[in-house]
């Protein structure tokens, strides 16, 4: 029989919140993560503003020694780690002993898109002025992609399959299914799923550069990411991570562990750059081909999503993506289920939004509430055209979300869809 | 400097490195870096820029495949420095 695979641990480092308790208070009040960014403006950027997560030094010294710490600058494995740990701590999960064998049936997946770009450029200043023998001993497993599925597996001791995954802003969500799959198929009992996001001007140059990020509201950051809003002219970036903890219903019932959703089902797909779809631009037929894929794996109908978490980045991709919903689940109007994009508080964590997105999913499932559409006070016509803008709150709304969709669309033009069922 | 003066500058040095589990007092003339000390081997690179700075001298290729002990890292340093 398959495998019926629970969430059963969550961990968040976001820009408006760094630990679970923080980002849940966070999302239920709307705040805002997005701050103005000096080293942006000294940078000449057009886009000066971005979400940044608040770490002090005692939080970073209580998931690393000082010794790591020692010349550490990769920040996206300071977030993933604090995530992740935390993650498996709510899980109740012990790290194994070192002088024991490692916990061979719990594995990793935690995505990224570049990691240690700072330690890199230390790295090539040094290399430049022919001192490579000055490097030092962290220049490789800072800026190796999978260093944040290494830094987590020494931390926990994993003895399954440890990895990282990279699929442009579907990563989160992709290390979420392709842990599911590896518990589906018998291989591994827990998996450490998640994914993580680096910031600074050497991350978002090229976002600049393409102008897909917003230079409109660098005088009031707070309302410059505005997902499915008339005036969204662009995303916020910004960066964090996200953990879940997933594992068989059979083992999280033997621990007597806190289940807080079930993975139904869920697609990965690729538009291919075909049709409509570009390196930058989603093939409309894939991303509806993804929905309906998932539901079928999920073995629910459209009628019976409750909620979506949207991908709506801000851009004038979003009318796009809610018809793209509308179609997939054959419905519009009042009968849609409710959506919103955490995008409007936190900005584009790109490779760590999938990630950070469906801990705030599940967090609502958990909890019975939608969060509020930040920024969206001139809901777009396009949109207010396909879907009642009622669906679309701007307040917390207090409801019970049975089945929720959480779906995430990457550069490259894949996809990623995951259909959860609240426990 | 005397062989006591190298080994006070390098104890804060190589305290850095130590397993929680090693404590400063373990560091001693004849204590292999490796060994007692059980310092993880990416370090001992580490360790060798440390010095390099705090002493203001170069490890050579050969001075790296020479370390082992502490006795090493201090023939080492008394030779450069004098």
């Amino acid at each position: 029989m398959k495998q019926r695979v629970v969430i059963t641990g969550l961990g968040v480092v976001a820009p408006n919140g760094v630990g679970v308790p923080a980002f849940l208070t966070a999302i239920k009040e709307g705040k805002s993560g997005i701050t103005f960014q000096q080293k942006l403006k000294d940078l000449n950027f057009s886009c000066q503003v971005g979400g940044v997560p608040i770490i002090s030094e005692e939080q970073k010294l209580a998931y690393f020694t000082p010794l790591q710490l020692k010349n550490f600058h990769s920040n996206g494995i300071l977030y993933g780690v604090m995530a992740g740990m935390e993650a498996l701590k709510d899980a109740n999960i012990s790290p194994a002993l070192k002088k024991d064998d490692p916990l061979w049936d719990l594995g990793i997946v935690f995505g990224v898109a570049t990691s240690g770009v700072e330690k890199f450029r230390e790295a090539i200043y040094k290399l430049d002025e022919g001192n490579v023998r000055r490097l030092g001993s962290t220049a490789v497993i800072q800026t190796m992609a999978s260093g944040i599925s290494a830094y987590l597996s020494g931390m926990i001791g994993a003895g399954n399959l440890v990895t990282t995954n990279s699929a442009a802003c579907s990563t989160g969500a992709e290390s979420i299914l392709m842990g599911y799959e590896r518990i589906v198929s018998g291989k591994a009992s827990q998996m450490l799923c998640g994914s993580t996001g680096e910031d600074g001007p050497y991350i978002w140059g090229g976002f600049d550069a393409i102008k897909v990020i917003t230079y409109k509201h660098n005088e009031n950051p707070t309302k410059a990411s505005r997902p499915l809003s008339a005036t969204a002219s662009g995303f916020v970036p910004s960066s964090g991570a996200g953990a879940l903890l997933l594992e068989t219903l059979e083992s999280a019932k033997k621990r007597g562990a806190t289940i807080y959703a079930e993975i139904l089902g869920g697609s990965l797909n690729s538009g291919g750059q075909r049709l409509d779809g570009t390196m930058t631009s989603p093939n409309s037929t894939a991303v509806q081909k993804c929905i309906k894929d998932a539901l079928t794996e999920a073995g629910v109908s459209g009628k019976e999503i409750d909620y979506i978490n949207g991908h709506l980045t801000a851009t004038s991709k979003d009318s796009m993506e809610i018809e793209n919903w509308s179609a997939a689940l054959g419905r519009k109007g009042k009968d849609f289920p409710y959506i919103n994009s955490l995008k409007g508080m936190v900005g584009h964590c790109l490779a760590a939004s999938g990630s950070i997105e469906a801990v705030s999913t599940i967090l609502q499932m958990h909890h019975g509430f939608v969060f509020p559409n930040v920024n969206c006070e001139d809901l777009h016509p396009e949109i207010a055209n396909l879907i009642a803008s009622e669906r679309v709150p701007m307040k917390e709304v207090k409801t019970t979300i049975n089945v929720a969709a959480k779906a995430s669309f990457g550069f490259g033009d894949v996809n990623a869809c995951v259909i959860f069922r609240k426990k | 400097m005397t062989s006591e003066e190298i080994l006070a500058k390098l104890k804060p040095i190589i305290a850095i490195y130590l397993p929680e589990d090693v404590s400063v007092s373990a560091i001693e003339e004849n204590s292999s870096l490796t060994g007692e000390l059980n310092i993880n081997s990416a370090h001992l690179v580490d360790i060798v820029l440390d010095v390099e700075d705090a002493f203001d001298i170069e490890f050579a290729n050969q001075d790296m495949e020479a370390l082992h002990t502490v006795k090493n890292a201090i023939e080492i340093i008394q030779e450069k420095i004098t």
